[in-house]
C-alpha cells in the first residue's frame, strides 16, 4: 500500500518534535594545551629554525676548523659583540641605515606619485608601465658608476641607486594593489564625493594596502642589497662607509669574523624590520581588517 | 563653455523655485514637485567593439516619500539607470534632475546601497563605515557624525556591533550597516540596486520588513532596484515595469496595498499576475519568474 505516492515498503512516518533541555555552555568550549598554543605563535617557531641554522653552522666551522675560511658561530659572536663594545659597528650602522631611509622613503614616495598619476589618466599609466619595463630590469649597481660621474663621491649617489632600486619594484606592486580595488568599494567613495588626492588617500591607498605592504617588503630588501653592494664598491675611496665598507675593509685585511660580524648585523637588521616593522604593521591593518589571512 | 553652464544652472535654479517653469519636463506630477525627474533618458555603454544601447527614453517621475521600485528583467537597464541616477553614467539623451536641478556626477545627495558587501571599507569598523560619508563629503564634523552615527546604528538594531570590522558580520548584518550608512547621510533620495539579492530567502524577508519599518520611522524617498516582483509589490508603493533589450518602459503601477502580509489576498495576486502579463507576455518561455535564482 502506498502513501501519498511514496513507494511501497515505507511506512506512514509519524512528525517528531523535541524539546530541547539547555546546555551548559561551558561544554561549548575546551582549552587547547599549553604546548599547542605556545607552537602557535610565530616568533617561537621562528626562533626555533634560527637555533637550528646556527647549531649546523656551528657544526660546519668545527669539522672545518680553519677559521680564516669559516669562523665559527662563537667567533663571530664574540667579534660582533667587540664591534659593538668599540662603537665602530654603531657607527656603521647608522651611516648605512641613514642612507638607507633617505633613499627608501624617496623612492616609495615617486612611486606613490607615479601610481596615482598612472590611475588618474591612461597617458599616465602608458607612462609607467614602460618606465617599468625598461628600467625594472636594470640593475641598481650598474648604474653606479653613472652616479658616481653626475653625483660624485658620496651619499647623493648612494641615493639615486637607491632610488632606482626601489622605485619601479614598488611601483608595479602598488600600481597592481590599485588596479585590484574592486568597483562597488570606487563607486561608494565617489558617491561619497571624494575625488583626486582624498579619493587615492582615503580609498585607494587603504584598498590596496596588502600590495602597498608588499611593495614596501620587496622595496626594503632591494633596497638593502643595492646598498651592502654600492657601499663595496666605493667605500674603498670614502672615508666614512657603511656596514658594506666594514665587510669590504675587514676582508682586506683578513679578519674573517669580523667580515661574518658584519654580515650577521645586515641580516639581524632584515630580520627585525620584517618581524617586528611589517609583520606589526600587517598584524594592526590587513589582518585585523579581514583582507589578508594570516596563513 | 562655462557662461552657457552658468547660465543653465541658473534656468534649473528657477525652475526649482517656480514649479511652471520645470513643468517643461512634461513628467511632473499635479500634486507637487517631484523629487527626482527621469526624462526621456537614453543611456549607452561602451564595450571595446560596441556602443551598446541599455535603456531608451525612460522617463518618470519619484515624488517625496516615495518607494519607487524599478522592476525588469536581468538586461533591462534598472541598474544602470539607478547608476545614471547616482551620477556615474552620463545620458545619451534625456536629462535626469533631482530637485528640478540637472545630475551631473555623483553626490552625496544621492547615496547608493549597493548589492556586493565589499561596498563597506574593511578597513573601517561598523561605526566609522556609517560615520565615512558624513566625513568625506565634509557634511558633518568628527563628533557629530559620530553621534549621527550611533543615533542610526541604533535604528538598524547594530548598536552592540559599533566597534566590529565588516568582515566579522554576516551578508544580512553587511547590509544594515550600508543602509544606516545611507540613512545617515539623510539623502535627498536613497538609491538601493538589488540591496538584498545576495542574502538568503529569510534574511531577505526579514530585512523587506525591517526597511519598511524604517521607512516609516524615518520617511525617506526611495529608488529600488530590483528583479523580484514579490520584491517589487512589499517594498515598493509605485512599480516601473522595463522591458528587455533596450529598457523601454512597460508600465507604471501603484502597489500601495501589497504588502508582506497581503501577500495571499486576492488583490495582491491579481497584481503579481498582471506583472507577470506585462514582463514576459512577448517572451517565448515562462522560466523567468522574477523571482531569485
Amino acid at each position: 500500500m502506498t502513501q501519498h505516492g511514496l513507494p511501497s515498503g515505507v511506512g506512514i512516518r509519524r512528525d517528531r518534535v523535541f524539546d530541547l533541555p539547555p546546555v551548559d555552555t561551558r561544554d561549548l568550549l575546551a582549552d587547547r594545551h599549553w604546548w599547542q598554543r605556545v607552537w602557535d605563535q610565530g616568533a617561537v617557531r621562528k626562533a626555533v629554525i634560527l637555533v637550528a641554522l646556527v647549531l649546523l653552522w656551528e657544526a660546519a666551522a668545527r669539522y672545518q676548523a680553519n677559521p680564516l675560511l669559516l669562523p665559527s658561530a662563537g667567533d663571530t659572536a664574540s667579534a660582533l659583540w667587540n664591534g659593538l663594545a668599540s662603537g665602530v659597528l654603531f657607527s656603521r650602522i647608522n651611516a648605512s641605515l641613514s642612507v638607507l631611509l633617505k633613499g627608501y622613503a624617496l623612492g616609495a614616495l615617486l612611486a606613490l606619485a607615479l601610481t596615482t598619476l598612472a590611475v588618474s589618466t591612461r597617458i599616465g599609466r602608458d607612462l609607467l608601465s614602460t618606465l617599468t619595463s625598461m628600467f625594472s630590469p636594470l640593475p641598481a649597481i650598474a648604474l653606479l658608476p653613472l652616479a658616481l660621474l653626475w653625483f660624485g663621491l658620496g651619499e647623493a649617489s648612494l641615493i639615486f641607486v637607491l632610488v632606482h632600486s626601489v622605485l619601479w619594484a614598488m611601483a608595479v606592486n602598488i600600481h597592481q594593489g590599485f588596479q585590484g580595488v574592486s568597483e562597488t568599494l570606487r563607486m561608494a567613495g565617489r558617491n561619497y564625493g571624494l575625488r583626486g588626492l582624498r579619493y587615492v588617500a582615503f580609498i585607494l591607498i587603504p584598498a590596496a594596502l596588502p600590495s602597498l605592504l608588499a611593495g614596501l617588503r620587496i622595496g626594503w630588501a632591494f633596497a638593502w642589497r643595492t646598498l651592502i653592494a654600492a657601499e663595496l664598491v666605493f667605500g674603498a675611496s670614502s672615508g666614512q662607509g657603511g656596514l658594506g665598507w666594514y665587510i669590504f675593509q675587514n676582508r682586506n685585511e683578513l679578519y674573517t669574523d669580523n667580515v661574518f660580524a658584519g654580515l650577521v648585523v645586515v641580516i639581524l637588521i632584515g630580520l627585525l624590520v620584517e618581524n617586528l616593522f611589517f609583520d606589526t604593521v600587517e598584524r594592526v591593518t590587513v589582518r585585523r581588517w579581514g583582507i589578508q589571512t594570516s596563513s | 563653455m562655462v557662461p552657457s553652464l552658468a547660465l543653465r544652472r541658473a534656468a534649473d535654479q528657477a525652475g526649482a523655485t517656480h514649479p511652471e517653469v520645470s513643468s517643461r519636463a512634461g513628467a511632473v506630477s499635479p500634486v507637487a514637485a517631484p523629487r527626482l525627474v527621469v526624462d526621456n533618458v537614453t543611456l549607452e555603454y561602451r564595450t571595446p567593439r560596441h556602443v551598446v544601447k541599455a535603456t531608451q527614453q525612460v522617463s518618470f517621475a519619484v515624488q517625496e516619500r516615495d518607494r519607487f521600485v524599478l522592476l525588469g528583467p536581468s538586461g533591462c537597464g534598472k541598474s544602470t539607470l539607478l547608476k545614471a541616477v547616482a551620477g556615474f553614467l552620463t545620458p545619451a539623451e534625456g536629462e535626469i534632475r533631482l530637485d528640478g536641478r540637472a545630475v551631473r556626477g555623483p553626490g552625496p545627495d544621492r547615496i547608493v546601497v549597493f548589492q556586493e558587501f565589499d561596498q563597506l571599507p574593511p578597513w573601517k569598523t561598523v561605526k566609522q563605515n556609517v560615520m565615512f560619508p558624513l566625513l568625506a563629503s565634509r557634511t558633518l564634523r568628527r563628533r557629530e557624525a559620530e553621534a549621527r552615527a550611533l543615533e542610526t546604528l541604533e535604528k538598524v538594531g547594530l548598536t552592540p556591533f559599533a566597534d566590529a570590522y565588516p568582515h566579522t558580520l554576516s551578508g544580512g548584518m553587511k547590509q544594515r550597516v550600508a543602509i544606516a550608512r545611507a540613512l545617515a547621510m539623510q539623502p535627498r533620495i536613497l538609491l538601493m540596486d538589488e540591496p538584498f539579492a545576495a542574502l538568503d530567502a529569510l534574511t531577505r524577508r526579514k530585512m523587506q520588513e525591517e526597511l519598511l519599518t524604517l521607512w516609516k520611522e524615518v520617511g525617506f524617498t526611495l529608488l529600488f532596484v530590483t528583479h523580484s516582483i514579490e520584491e517589487a509589490q512589499v517594498v515598493g508603493n509605485r512599480v516601473l515595469l522595463l522591458s528587455p533589450h533596450p529598457g523601454r518602459v512597460r508600465a507604471e503601477l501603484g502597489c500601495e496595498e501589497d504588502s508582506l502580509e497581503s501577500a495571499g489576498s486576492e488583490a495582491t495576486r491579481a497584481r503579481t499576475r498582471q506583472i507577470h502579463t506585462l514582463l514576459f507576455e512577448h517572451a517565448t518561455n515562462g522560466n523567468a519568474e522574477g523571482a531569485y535564482p
